[in-house]
């Protein structure tokens, strides 16, 4: 009992004397004053490190946009593409060597100087990934196709600087994604030399996620804004204005950006008054934040909402007037009124208005539950069964909340005579596993576009015969369409790109009917009663550079 | 004393060990999992098999098991996917722990003093109106769940009258210097007044919540024991033999009625992680409790398999301090 008594008023006293001699110094920076303004943003989620080329998630490339900058831009409020470090380009005339030519006035944030050379090595390096770099770059992959060790395969070829600010990017193929692919956020330039004395391609797995090399946590780039830190522990990152921006200086000095998971909490926080803004308001609370004084921002939708369709496991949707039915027994227009947020669209093809390509003939299938009846019945399919799925614990942009969408969607089939099996897992619970494995009949999925360019949307969709959610190899179409939509994407001239693209559409909505397209659905921001210059991008892809808070 | 202690320790190495392999088990037999979350949409078979093959989920599980264990043995426990992406899943289980200990402490620091004063005074003052109102008092606080007061302090006290912040663990502006991770602590060593007063106020809020549970657990443990002591024979004799009553309060009724209330406030330790849970995703207090949920629903394994072995270990170590503590308070079990 004494011992221990002893033992622990030393240990008491141990600490206290430590607490005392041990005082740490405070690394606070200097505050600049009263002239700092600070624009502070909720975050859903953590960034997972700060380089775009291993980036895959919005909450990242939230951060990475405000520092790095592409070779094209999006212009502020479209998809539509824009020089950005690169003032032009121009294509031989098979579509396959594009010279840029390069603004003259950039500066990366450490110094170092913006020029061919410094093009060329971002695209050398994107290009040359290690094992675990090639599976982390989802991107580049998903644009390019492969990477260094695997040329055949690869749409990239070299880079060769032709003179201090021109440089010329060869590819093995002409396609409509380039170069508006270099518009991506993960494609942006970044600085050579940071790259190099961070490592930034020092890439490896551990166990089963990745660790980044030093580089990813100080990253370099181009833009208005500069990396200043993440404070881990508080969950917040911190910008500050790139003094020697080539472009209009900032108008906010400091960019914050606060990880908040919990919606109502970003609500409550926007309330309170602790942020100035927050992404994907839930469309309930659109009408309460208006009413509280804050603006909602409405984006262009540049989304599909869809019911896709597998026959793998049920023959009777092989028919074509089956999915015909389908078309007919579900009441979009009542859907968008109802479970859509205001803006919300019917969707007459597989891919938004704005994207070139859209085909404008296309209307609506007309709600018709007696046609669909009648159809299912000609088709001997009036006993019709389908496994219909339902995402659990997710909300995507074209898809606020799943189980309501399904729920009307369910009733309006039920209506027609079909017997409806539900099924339901959670979206990284096994609900996106088990439409890839073509588990259910029908389901509700959707997408957002990457950029401008109709194969973003139906190449996905539809261009890989071998795997697409739709196992469009099931028929006697699949191939069709997917080589025709391989050649579209590979014709040079615009105008007879979107010729070429349009035609599809109609086939696809016509024709084939792979699934049945339902609604675009414009994603909000919302941000305080004092901000001013949110340009709402339909991609997503704001740009904070142009907000100031208090009319300043 | 040693010896018990050292069997302990064994036997909690061996349920750790069997509770990591029923764990990474468990974790893989549920359907979907990390590559779905990463991949989301853009998820197509062969990028799907590209990158189970890149993280070694494409092999036997057994293998995987082995694999994790080797690594595990030299510290290093697989980078997170999720909840801090690329940092080692132990470091951020230390990055997230000191907000969970800092936010207990003050539970505590509320729910313990409050709970056995109320539980004391409410026994002596057994029947009168005083003694049935705290028991109502402190049987809502068992009744209420967590995450329904965490809701309405924070309704009320940060959204409605704006006196605490909403959520969070400090104000990025005031650029708080790190040094221990406990931001009252650090705002104390680095004399950053303002900084370790702005983490207190975040504080409020979320350990008040935390506490309601184990401040009532406590009240009636507290209450129950006195109400026992003081009908007991050696309390009559103590007071017969003349005692003050100072020292038949201090030296025979406390003393005695404290056992019971000592092994509450264990286990009631160990279960604050699972309120903990609830209040810091409230709050959005960036602990262990927040990553948990967060490694849950991001399928981050690596974390959430260090989370929950590291809050095993917790509840153990806590429980055997509680035995230990037992031990000094009650002669009679060490000599058993």
């Amino acid at each position: 009992m004494r011992t221990i008594q002893k033992m622990a008023s030393v240990a008491v006293v141990g600490t206290l004397a430590l607490a005392a001699t041990s005082c740490a110094e405070s690394d606070r920076s200097e505050g600049g004053g009263s002239e700092e303004t600070t624009f502070t943003f909720g975050a859903a989620g953590a960034p997972e490190m700060f380089d775009p080329l291993y980036a895959t998630d919005g909450e990242t490339f939230r951060v990475t946009r405000q520092m790095f900058q592409g070779l094209l831009g999006i212009e502020p409020g479209s998809a539509e593409v824009v020089p950005e470090l690169a003032t032009e380009w121009t294509s031989n005339e098979d579509g396959t060597e594009w010279t840029f030519t390069l603004r003259d006035d950039v500066t990366f944030h450490d110094g170092e100087p913006f020029n061919a050379e410094a093009v060329c090595a971002n695209f050398e390096r994107m290009y040359d990934q290690n094992k675990a770099g090639q599976v982390a770059a989802e991107y580049w992959g998903y644009v390019m196709g492969a990477f260094a060790n695997d040329p055949d395969n690869s749409l990239y070829q070299s880079c060769e600087a032709s003179g201090e600010f021109e440089a010329v990017v060869t590819i093995n193929r002409s396609t409509s994604g380039f170069p508006t692919m270099l518009t991506l956020s993960s494609l942006a330039m970044q600085s050579p030399k940071a790259m190099e004395e961070g490592n930034a391609n020092d890439i490896a797995t551990e166990g089963e996620g990745f660790a980044f090399p030093e580089y990813a946590q100080a990253p370099v780039g181009t833009g208005p804004y500069k990396f200043v830190e993440y404070d881990e522990a508080n969950g917040s990152i911190t910008l500050e204005g790139n003094d020697d921006y080539w472009g209009d200086a900032p108008k906010s000095s400091e960019l914050v950006f606060r990880v908040i998971p919990d919606e109502s909490t970003r609500r409550q926080e926007l309330e309170a008054g602790s942020i100035d803004g927050y992404d994907l308001p839930s469309p309930t609370d659109w009408a309460g934040l208006t009413d509280a004084g804050n603006s909602v921002e409405i984006r262009d939708p540049f989304n599909i909402f869809y019911v896709g369709l597998n026959a793998t496991n049920n023959p009777d949707l092989k028919d074509d007037r089956v999915r015909e039915a389908l078309m007919y027994a579900i009441d979009r227009e009542q859907l968008v009124q109802t479970q859509l947020p205001e803006g919300a669209e019917v969707a007459t093809q597989f891919m938004p208005s704005t994207v070139s390509g859209y085909n404008t003939e296309l209307a609506p299938y007309e709600y018709d539950p007696e046609k669909a009846e009648q159809l299912l019945q000609e088709a001997g399919a009036d006993d019709l069964t389908l496994t219909f799925a339902y995402p659990t614990d997710v909300s995507r942009p074209y898809m606020p909340d799943p189980q309501q969408l399904y729920e009307a969607i369910r009733t309006n089939l039920e209506d027609v005579g079909v017997t409806v099996d539900v099924q339901t897992a959670s979206w990284n619970g096994g609900y996106l596993d088990n439409v890839t494995a073509g588990k259910y009949d029908a389901y509700l999925l959707g997408w957002t576009g990457d950029y401008d360019a109709a194969f973003n949307f139906i190449g996905t969709f539809f261009g890989n015969l071998k795997e697409n959610d739709f196992a469009t190899s099931e028929y006697p179409w699949g191939k069709q369409l997917a080589d025709d939509l391989q050649a579209a994407d590979a014709i040079v001239e615009e105008g007879e790109r979107a010729t070429a693209f349009e035609e599809i559409n109609s086939q696809i909505m016509e024709d084939y009917l792979p699934g049945v397209p339902i609604s675009h659905s414009p994603p909000a921001l919302v941000v305080g009663p004092d901000v001013e210059g949110v340009i709402p991008s339909p991609l997503t892809a704001e740009e904070f550079d142009t907000v100031s808070i208090g009319g300043e | 004393m040693v010896r018990f202690i050292v069997r302990r320790l064994i036997q909690m190495a061996g349920v750790l060990l069997v509770l990591s392999l029923l764990l990474f088990v468990w974790l893989r037999a549920l359907p979907g999992g990390t590559v779905s979350a990463i991949l989301g949409e853009r998820a197509t078979p062969s990028r799907r098999a590209a990158l189970e093959a890149a993280l070694g989920l494409d092999q036997p599980i057994y293998v995987q098991y082995l694999k994790f264990m080797q690594r595990a043995v030299r510290g290093d426990f697989g980078a997170s996917t999720a909840v801090l992406p690329g940092e080692d899943a132990f470091d951020v289980f230390l990055t997230r722990l000191p907000a969970t200990i800092e936010l207990s402490f003050f539970a505590l620091l509320i729910a313990v003093p409050l709970g056995i004063a109320l539980g004391y005074f409410a026994a002596r003052r057994r029947g009168t109106l005083l003694d049935s109102a705290t028991v109502v008092f402190s049987l809502i606080g068992v009744a209420v769940p967590v995450f329904f007061t965490a809701f309405m302090l924070k309704y009320f006290l940060a959204v409605q009258w704006q006196v605490l912040p909403v959520s969070g663990r400090q104000d990025v502006s005031l650029d708080g210097t790190r040094v221990t991770g406990f931001f009252v602590l650090d705002g104390i060593l680095t004399r950053e007044w303002d900084a370790a007063w702005d983490a207190m106020l975040h504080l409020v809020a979320p350990s008040v919540a935390l506490a309601t549970i184990p401040f009532a657990v406590i009240f009636r443990i507290t209450r129950a024991s006195v109400l026992d002591t003081l009908d007991a024979d050696f309390v009559r004799t103590a007071e017969s033999k003349g005692l003050t009553a100072q020292v038949v309060r201090g030296r025979h009724v406390m003393r005695n009625a404290m056992l019971p209330v000592v092994t509450t406030i264990g286990l009631q330790v160990g279960g604050l992680l699972a309120g903990a849970v609830l209040t810091e995703t409230v709050f959005s207090f960036g602990g262990i409790g927040q990553a948990l949920f967060e490694s849950f629903t991001q399928k981050d394994y690596a974390v959430l398999q260090v989370l929950i072995l590291a809050s095993a270990t917790i509840f153990v170590v806590v429980n055997l301090l509680v035995d230990i503590s037992y031990a000094i308070i009650d002669p009679r079990v060490r000599t058993r």
